[in-house]
């Protein structure tokens, strides 16, 4: 079931919601705080992620039906979407297993990149390196979840996930094609978060559409540009989005305008950069605006966080890698470890 | 007896009626075409796709993780190669979820020169699909084994790419498809769709056919010798047995031929027997010749036989070329033709040890 269930009719008007909701955000930040520290101390190689795009990924964490199989929500994501995934649920602890590449790492086994999340349970499909692949891959889920509508079975709907400037790959467009198809339209939420770079270079020193969703728009797809940055908005416009998917079975396009705060990744020095707007900052004043909390309260809120996440980082510190003897394990699924034919197998 | 497309497709409604498969896509392969080679005519789970053959790995990657059992077409092996990043993540699903997605994928691509088809209808697949990691990678030389090798790529928890070889797709075969009617009038009436109008409304009476699956990893010796090897498949399967038949003839020897019809995971055991027993051979193929699959082989063939071996071991595939020219002269200078089978073999059965 998606976490909406509890939410109140006017959930900004909601202390407790909000609350519960900044507590989310909050989180999230200590996680990605924690992680960079992580990869400054050596107990990890790199690190990508999302700090700065909490109010929504909170937002799209919540509203997600999550589950496993056609009757729920797939999730394809990518690498800043880690708030995504602890907003659901998962255990802070996962996040730094992968981080350390360790072998209790559940997303991928110590195989891969912190932020590569893969979760069958709630049908979080594997994230890839591959800038945009996945939104070449989403159409598919989402024609098995348009099959189960048909059939009038329970159907969720598939959310893909990427940055502006991966939309100049083609598999952007083949996302708004195999998504209108006439008569085949898919039950799919497209959406782009836009910090307005791709690594170093500026959206607008490449990009000649004035918005990305424009494009959404010539294929007859509903769209909006929305600023990422304030809860309440997200939170609407991503209400919208799933009634009507839900409701329609047609896609829905959001642009999701969304700030970078520690750079690209490390390989740009993962710094927190103050000329950018934070969404957690935003979102305190109001709270404090409406007494809702206290200042010392919210300190509170983070340092919980925290030692949330250096409690963690203290649980796996003696945690080994994987066994060297594993590397080959689950190359296939038929127990065939592949390799060199008659050599190693 | 049935053509390889008509064995494609009685494999594939076999696959839809018996084994699960819920999509047959690709471009034109629904109707009215059914596949530019025929080989998805009169399917139930057919459709058209856009043109666009990343989109197409891409919802086959993404129907498997959705439970669905897929099995899509890239019109021709000349444009699978825009999708190659999409194939690699297809192999590499499974193991970077450290086992929670396996994907049931079969992809299956015309492939290889012979039919004229110049530049951009003769490119072969099977040395870049070598290195396609996680991806089990199949090539029938007869219509039994085409039909056979897709039951198997459908019943196959994991990607595997069938490639058929273009030149031999309406070459009849010399083995009944258990279950195929015995009269090829019969079996043409049953499952071609007719030309024009009379296509419209037309059903299949499809034959009751049987799971005859032939194993994926499995060589086949089509053809016993003692004195040399050749491992070879698709096409240069026929062309290697016509040469080994006129060589004997002339007394120079019998010749092994081995049709590997599994590039991945190759039947190594098949290879190593036979070339302990001639201690000579040849690795064919049509694939160009620098890091070519064969090559592979031949390093196996080195390390591990050495000292069994009694001539220096050979490859014999496609030019380096970068592309097939249609002009006859320019294909056939550009892969390997009987004539240059003829060549290597005489001088491998003939080199003193
Ligand atoms: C296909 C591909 N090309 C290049 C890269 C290297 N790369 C990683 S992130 C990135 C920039 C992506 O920018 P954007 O899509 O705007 O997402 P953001 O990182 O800004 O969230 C690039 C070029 C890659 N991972 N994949
Ligand atoms: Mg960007």
């Amino acid at each position: 079931m998606s976490e909406t269930s509890r939410v109140p009719a006017q959930p900004f008007k909601d202390k407790n919601f909000c609350l519960s909701y900044f507590r989310h955000m909050v989180r999230a930040r200590a996680l990605e705080e924690r992680l960079i520290k992580m990869m400054r101390t050596g107990d990890g190689y790199f690190w990508i992620g999302g700090p700065g795009e909490e109010a929504f990924s909170v937002a799209l964490g919540l509203q997600a039906r999550k589950g496993h199989g056609v009757a729920y929500d797939f999730l394809h994501l990518h690498y800043r979407s880690n708030p995504v995934v602890l907003t659901m649920g998962a255990p802070m602890i996962d996040f730094l297993r992968q981080m350390k590449s360790t072998a209790l790492d559940p997303f991928s086994g110590g195989r891969n990149f912190v932020a590569h999340i893969s979760k069958k349970e709630w049908n979080v499909v594997p994230v890839t390196s591959t800038i945009e692949t996945q939104y070449a891959v989403a159409p598919g889920t989402a024609m098995a979840q348009r099959r189960a509508r048909l059939k009038g079975e329970p159907a969720g709907v598939t959310v893909v996930v990427g940055g502006d400037a991966g939309t100049a790959e083609g598999d952007f467009a083949s996302s708004l094609i195999w998504s209108t198809r006439p008569g085949a339209e898919l039950p799919i939420l497209l959406i782009v978060t836009n910090n307005k770079f791709g690594i170093s270079t500026p959206a607008e020193s490449q990009h000649g559409e004035k918005n990305i969703a424009d494009r959404a728009r010539a294929f007859g797809i509903s769209a909006q540009v929305v600023d990422g940055n304030t809860p309440e908005k997200i939170w609407a416009a991503l209400e919208t989005a799933f009634d009507t998917i839900r409701t329609t079975g047609k896609p829905y396009f959001l642009e999701v305008m969304v700030s970078r705060l520690h750079g690209h990744s490390s390989s740009s020095g993962a710094q927190r950069t103050l000329d950018e707007p934070c969404c957690i900052d935003a979102f305190e004043k109001k709270l404090l605006k409406n007494a809702w909390i206290t200042e010392k309260e919210i300190e509170e809120l983070k340092q919980a966080a925290h030692l949330e996440a250096q409690e963690a980082h203290d649980q796996i510190k003696g945690e080994p890698y994987p066994e060297a003897s594993t590397f080959q394990d689950h190359t296939f699924a038929d127990g065939k470890r592949g390799g060199v034919p008659g050599r190693d197998f | 007896m049935a053509n390889m497309a008509q064995a494609v497709r009685m494999a594939l409604h076999y696959g839809e009626k018996h084994l699960g498969v819920t999509d047959i896509f690709g471009e034109d392969v629904g109707p009215p075409l059914g596949g530019v080679f025929t080989c998805t005519q009169g399917l139930k789970t057919t459709w058209n796709t856009p043109l666009d053959e990343r989109g197409i790995v891409g919802a086959a990657i993404g129907l498997a993780l959705a439970g669905q059992k897929p099995v899509a077409e890239i019109q021709f092996c000349d444009y699978i190669f825009n999708t190659i990043d999409l194939l690699k993540l297809a192999g590499n699903n499974n193991w970077a979820s450290n086992g929670q997605y396996p994907l049931n994928i079969t992809v299956m691509t015309p492939a290889g020169a012979g039919i004229h088809g110049s530049i951009y209808h003769s490119h072969s697949f099977d040395s870049w699909a070598s290195r396609l990691t996680g991806w089990k990678v199949v090539m029938p030389s007869t219509p039994r084994d085409a039909y056979g090798l897709m039951l198997s790529a459908i019943e196959d928890p994991n990607p595997v790419l069938v490639m058929i070889p273009k030149a031999l797709m309406r070459v009849k075969g010399e083995e009944l498809i258990p279950g195929e009617p015995l009269e090829e009038k019969d079996l043409k009436e049953r499952i071609d769709a007719p030309l024009g109008e009379a296509r419209k409304g037309w059903e299949p009476r499809w034959p009751e056919l049987e799971f005859a699956p032939t194993p994926i990893g499995e060589a086949k010796i089509v053809r016993p010798g003692n004195s040399a090897t050749v491992v070879t498949y698709s096409r240069h399967v026929f062309l290697a047995m016509k040469v080994a038949d006129k060589l004997a003839a002339e007394g120079l020897g019998e010749v092994e031929v081995i049709d590997l019809r599994t590039i991945y995971p190759y039947d190594w055991a098949a290879i190593s027997r036979s070339v302990v027993k001639t201690g000579r051979v040849l690795f064919l193929n049509e694939d160009t010749e620098i890091t070519n699959f064969g090559e592979h082989l031949l390093r196996r063939t080195i390390e591990e036989h050495y000292y069994q071996l009694r001539a220096r071991p050979r490859l014999l595939a496609g030019a380096h070329v970068p592309g097939i020219g249609l002009a006859p002269p320019l294909e056939e200078a550009s892969v390997p033709q009987e004539h240059d089978i003829e060549r290597e073999l005489r001088a491998l059965l003939t080199e003193l040890t």
